[in-house]
Order: C-alpha cells, then sequence, then structure tokens
C-alpha cells in the first residue's frame, strides 16, 4: 500500500531535514517498510513522487541495499552471523540448526510466515559470538538450545521484539524553536558568524 | 544510579565490553546502566567539552585538535586536524558526516559508543562544526544497529530540548542541525566517498579519485569533512583536558587510548580501550588485564590485527606495539581496531575462506578486478574446501589477486621471506578489492601446505581449448 497519513506527515518532516529531498530516499524506504514490513511498489512510487526519483531509481537504489525487500518476509527475520569470528565459535552451525529446527532453507520463510532465516555478514557483536539478529535485536552467545528458546518465545509473543521493518522505537524530532535550519549548498554561501569571531564572548 | 559491579571486567548491559584498569577517555561512563542518559551525561562532566571549545576562537580549537595528533580511528589512521586542515577556504557551506556505519569483520567499538555514550558523540560533533564552520551535521548509522539509532535518535531529541544542538547553542552565537541518517546493509557505505553517496540518495557506491578527501568535494559537491564515531568521540575529552593531557596517554605517534574489539578464541575476548602506541599485541592478547590468553589447551595459530582487510600475523608478531608505523612494515595494518585470533584448531583455508567470501558479497560491483576478482577468490576456494581443488588453484588465487592488487601484496615475513610492507596497490577505486587479496596471500604463504593437503584429492581434468574460428 502507498504511506499512511502518518508516514505521510513523517515524511514531509524527515525530508524537511535535509538540504535535499533525495537524501531522505533511504530513511523513507525504512519508512515504507516499517509500515508494510516490506517495499511495495505503491510506497515505493509514491516516495520516488516525494524526493524526486523516477521509481526505477527508487528501486534500483532500494536494491543496492541487503535490508529492503521486495516481497514479504517473516514477522521475526533472523540474521544468523557467519562470519570469521563467528565461524569459530560455531556460527555455521548455528546457521544450519536454525535452518533445520525451522524447516527452511537459508533465505527461506517458515510456512506460517512467522520466521525468515539468513546468514549475516559481520554484524559487529564479535565477542559474542556466535550472534544473530532478530529483526536487528541482538543475541549473543547463542547455542542451539538458545536458539530454540527464542523460538518458542517469539512464537508466544513473550518478547518485546516489533514485527519486521521497524527499527528505532524513538524518532528525532528537532523542535522548530531550535532549529538552526538546513543548509543547502546553493545557499549559505558565507561562512558561519561564529567562525569569524576572533573575540569570544563566554557562552552563557 | 550506582555504578554497576562488573563481572570478570564485563559490564551486564554492555556485553563484549570489558572494564578493565587503565586510562578511560571515552569509555569511562560504559559501567553506568544509564550511561546514554543526558541526566547520567551531565552529571558525569557532559557538555563541558563543549562549553570550553566555546571559550575559544574556532581556529584555537582545531589547533589543539592539531597539536594531539588526534588518529582517525576509521581504518586509514589519518591525523584529524590535518584532515580538518584540508577544508578549501571560504567554498562554503561545509559540512560534517558522521561515519557510524561500522561493518569491517571483527570490529565494534563505534556500535558501543553510540548506544552507550550518545551524548559525546554529539559533543563530539559539535566541536568539529564549530572549529571548522561546518553549517549542517549527518549522524549516519549503520542500519542494522537499531538499538543505536534509539539512542542516539532519543540523545538528539534531549540535546536539542537542553540548548546543546539547534540554534544558538548554550546562548551563543554558534548555530548548528545534527540530523541522524540511516544505512540499510551495504559494508561499502562504511568507504567515505561511498557514505556520501548513500547520503545523497544513491546506490553508495564510492566516488572515482581524486580528489581523494571529501574535504575537497563532498556532499552536495561540497567541502565536508567525514569522520568515524570514535574519532569524534574523543573530542570532549581532549577540550577538557588539553592536547598535552591526552599525549600523556600512548606513544608520541600514536597518542591517547584506542578501543579494540577482540574476539576469538581467548579466554576472556573483549572490547577494551587500550593506550595507544605503547600496548603489545601480546599484552592484549595474553595480559591478565586484558584477554588472558589463547582459550585453555590450545595454542596461536594466527591472528587478523586490523579488521577483516588486515593481512594476518603469527606468533612472531606478538611483540609489535599497536602501532600504525611497525605494524604496517611488518606486512599489515592496525585497520578498524579489530583483533581476531585463531587457535591450532582453525582450518586457514576455511578461515581464509569466510573472509573472502565477506567481500565477494559485498563488492560493489563497480570495479570489474574486484567484482569479478572477488566472486573468483571466493570460487576457488570453495572448491578446495569441497575437495575438488585443482593443482594451479594456488597460482591461480594468486594471479587473480594480483589482478585487483598488484602485487607484491602487504605480507607478514615468513621462513626466509621478507615482510611486504602495507598499503597494498589497487586496480581499483576503493580497498575493497584488495581487502580480499589479503587472507588469501596470507595463508598461501605459511600454511601452503594446508592448500596443497586438500587440492591433491583430485588430478585437474584437461580441457582442450579450440581456438574461435577454427575448423573442425
Amino acid at each position: 500500500m502507498t504511506l499512511s497519513a502518518a508516514n505521510e506527515a513523517r515524511a514531509a518532516e524527515i525530508i524537511s531535514m535535509f538540504p535535499r529531498p533525495r537524501s531522505a530516499l533511504i530513511p523513507l524506504l525504512h519508512l515504507a517498510q516499517a509500515q508494510d514490513g516490506y517495499l511495495t511498489d505503491e510506497a515505493m512510487r509514491r516516495i520516488g513522487e516525494l524526493v524526486g526519483a523516477t521509481p526505477a531509481e527508487v528501486k534500483g537504489t532500494a536494491g543496492f541495499y541487503e535490508m529492503f525487500r521486495f516481497e514479504p518476509v517473516g514477522t521475526y527475520l533472523v540474521n544468523v552471523c557467519t562470519n570469521i569470528s563467528c565461524l569459530l565459535w560455531g556460527g555455521e552451525e548455528l546457521l544450519e540448526h536454525a535452518c533445520e529446527s525451522l524447516e527452511v532453507e537459508v533465505g527461506g520463510t517458515t510456512d506460517d510466515s512467522m520466521f525468515t532465516v539468513e546468514e549475516a555478514e559481520c554484524i559487529a557483536a564479535c565477542t559474542e559470538a556466535p550472534c544473530l539478529q532478530v529483526n536487528y535485536r541482538y543475541r549473543g552467545k547463542v547455542t542451539h538450545d538458545d536458539f530454540d528458546r527464542l523460538v518458542e518465545d517469539l512464537r508466544a509473543d513473550r518478547l518485546d521484539i516489533p514485527r519486521h521493518g521497524a527499527l528505532s522505537a524513538v524518532r528525532q524530532s528537532i523542535p522548530a524553536e531550535r532549529l538552526a535550519g538546513v543548509v543547502p549548498p546553493e545557499q549559505a554561501r558565507e561562512a558561519p558568524v561564529w567562525l569569524a569571531r576572533n573575540d569570544v564572548e563566554v557562552a552563557g | 544510579m550506582d555504578q554497576q559491579t562488573a563481572v570478570n571486567g564485563y559490564v551486564a548491559h554492555a556485553p563484549g565490553y570489558v572494564h578493565n584498569d587503565g586510562p578511560k577517555l571515552i569509555t569511562g561512563r560504559f559501567a553506568y546502566d544509564d550511561s546514554f542518559t543526558l541526566a547520567r551525561y551531565e552529571s558525569t562532566g557532559g557538555y563541558d567539552g563543549l562549553r570550553a571549545a566555546l571559550e575559544k576562537t574556532p581556529a584555537a580549537v582545531h589547533d589543539e585538535v592539531r597539536a594531539a595528533t588526534l588518529l582517525g580511528r576509521g581504518g586509514a589512521g589519518f591525523p584529524a586536524g590535518v584532515k580538518w586542515g584540508f577544508l578549501p577556504p571560504g567554498k562554503h557551506p561545509y559540512y560534517l558526516v558522521v561515519n557510524g556505519d561500522e561493518s569491517e569483520p571483527g570490529t565494534y567499538k563505534d556500535r558501543l559508543l553510540m548506544e552507550r555514550d550518545p551524548h559525546q558523540l554529539i559533543e563530539g560533533c559539535l566541536i568539529a562544526c564549530y572549529a571548522l564552520g561546518l553549517q549542517q551535521c549527518f549522524l549516519y548509522v549503520r542500519g542494522e544497529m537499531a538499538l543505536a539509532q534509539e539512542r542516539i535518535a532519543a540523545a538528539l531529541n534531549e540535546a536539542y530540548a537542553a540548548g546543546y544542538v539547534g540554534r544558538g547553542i548554550c546562548g551563543s552565537d554558534f548555530s548548528v542541525d545534527i540530523v541522524m541518517a540511516w544505512g540499510a546493509g551495504a559494508y561499502i557505505v562504511g568507504e567515505e566517498t561511498g557514505l556520501i553517496e548513500s547520503l545523497e540518495g544513491r546506490r553508495g557506491m564510492p566516488r572515482l579519485k581524486p580528489p581523494y578527501f571529501p574535504a575537497a568535494v563532498g556532499l552536495y559537491g561540497q567541502p565536508t569533512i567525514v569522520n568515524n564515531v570514535e574519532t569524534l568521540s574523543n573530542l570532549p575529552w581532549l577540550m577538557v583536558n588539553g592536547s598535552d593531557a591526552y599525549k600523556g596517554f600512548g606513544s608520541e605517534s600514536s597518542p591517547g587510548t584506542r578501543m579494540f574489539a577482540v574476539s576469538g578464541h581467548l579466554r576472556r575476548p573483549g572490547v577494551y580501550e587500550v593506550e595507544h602506541g605503547v600496548t603489545t599485541f601480546r599484552e592484549l592478547l595474553y595480559g591478565d588485564n586484558f584477554c588472558r590468553g589463547i582459550r585453555d589447551g590450545h595454542e596461536l595459530k594466527m591472528f587478523i590485527p586490523g579488521g577483516g582487510s588486515a593481512p594476518w600475523f603469527f606468533e612472531d608478531h606478538l611483540d609489535l606495539p599497536l602501532e600504525a608505523r611497525p605494524v604496517g612494515a611488518a606486512g599489515s595494518m592496525l585497520g578498524s581496531g579489530a583483533i581476531v585470533v585463531m587457535d591450532d584448531t582453525t582450518d586457514a583455508v576455511r578461515a581464509a575462506w569466510r573472509v573472502v567470501k565477506f567481500f565477494a558479497r559485498e563488492s560493489c560491483g563497480k570495479c570489474t578486478p574486484c567484482r569479478e576478482g572477488t566472486t573468483w577468490l571466493e570460487q576457488i576456494l570453495r572448491r578446495i574446501l569441497d575437495g575438488d581443488g585443482r593443482p594451479s588453484d594456488i597460482d591461480l588465487l594468486l594471479d587473480v589477486g594480483d589482478n585487483i592488487s598488484p602485487g607484491p601484496y602487504p605480507v607478514a615475513a615468513h621462513d626466509g621471506q621478507e615482510a611486504v610492507p602495507f598499503p597494498p596497490r589497487q586496480t581499483t577505486i576503493c580497498p575493497l578489492g584488495p581487502s580480499a587479496v589479503a587472507p588469501v596471500v596470507s595463508t598461501i604463504r605459511r600454511f601452503r601446505h594446508e592448500y596443497e593437503a586438500k587440492i591433491t584429492r583430485r588430478d585437474p581434468i584437461p580441457i582442450e581449448v579450440v581456438p574461435v574460428g577454427a575448423s573442425q
């Protein structure tokens, strides 16, 4: 579907923070993915209108980034790291266990659409090997038993992990009275005032 | 809230971080479970560095950073004060782009700095913007780091409300916005020109050089400073305590401290804040205050000293200091502060294959030698592991590597063969392709017998090549 009214408003706010609308493209794609769980053609078309890009440019850009999905994935995207530090502590075996226990291939989604399992590259938790992320929330030193328990907990909705697509629960918002103002490259050709000063007053 | 007790040095709410003895210039707050809040930040000296900076002229702040020889922590190790000096005078506006796209295999310190002490990073951004007249700041956080995004967004909202960011900062004439931006899963975006492309809403492919520094031509074609999260996180401490105090830690050419993520087969793997330049690999890997040695019953086989892109080191390199020059001369780099330690149970070919697979997967596809070469390296290594290797494969691997990075490729000394110093040459725009050659050359020089043992299982099938157009 296209963007909801709330997300249209949010999109306008995000665009207003950048000197050029196109810079908001990736944030807006995340917004659409949070809304639908993946990127629909309608949402991408709308985002293209908002940032001044053709649908092909939007999809061509989105396709470069691994996190963006063009088809529905499971409610929970499980990314198991198998990169070097995790490899040393059984990351590949953990991925194998994940696939076997959920009866999917790597990249596959369970029949009930609950889980998609992916092989991840280094997710920056190397001392916690083998590690994984569920919808980009970390789990470290994951044994096979831990994994089974995690799956049970997720099935029973016992964990505070939002469905796929939702990232930060907090959004940046700049209050109008505090806004310094976006600085487009075409304007603001002058040095900022503070750079020129020699006599420095002590800040209050 | 009180400081948490660390168990075995580990801090419960900051998994991986080890709060050991030693100077803590940038991780001091990690031990508080509320370290990311403005209240905790302010009660522990937060934003004092900004106030100290605002009492000086911008030029004086820049001088202080230059005098401190603050080395960039992203991988290249270039002095921040010098990089800042590359801004062409008068070509306003200038921008600040914060590289929080930490993705190098083995590396994680920026994530902890963003999750555990976002205000420190924000304060560092403000100091840089003030010193250089940067008029807007974009803080680019790796897409997969949901918690870091949350903490930074929350911290920015707090900092705006408290008057530290935005219009008239601390009541002065200094005004700048800091805007959080997101990645979406692409290692290459950690390369600074790829990051700028991504921030302009495009595929994150590195730009052709020259110009070598975005300080000349960067975001929207304007002069842009791109600094790493850890680099900027040092600025508040530096402003409060001064460059002389900063240089009281570490070595003369690498002052201060540096965060190292040490993972792999260790008794106490962890992320440590370490005195730069003076600590040796041996102290870090075996010292009681640090990793406490290889896991029980095993011995060191090899280690990666500076993230997945670095050529590999061995037992004979343990006494090198954590300092760029000697590490470079010995054939590798400190890179992004990531050390991966492998013991005698590790299959060298398999380990090399896994790192190469990463680069093959993450190659952006812009330069042919990298796009094709990394893929071929991965496939050849894979077939060797599968028992389908051919006797010519070792030479083939080296040849493919040579097409990405014309040799001699940086490698550690071994068995009468001298070390080839860092850095490698490249036929590509950025260092991703050449990085994929590191594990290959490192392991072939040291463990050729392991390759040969895997390969001799099968002879090559001769293929007769008929030239195109030849009569049958």
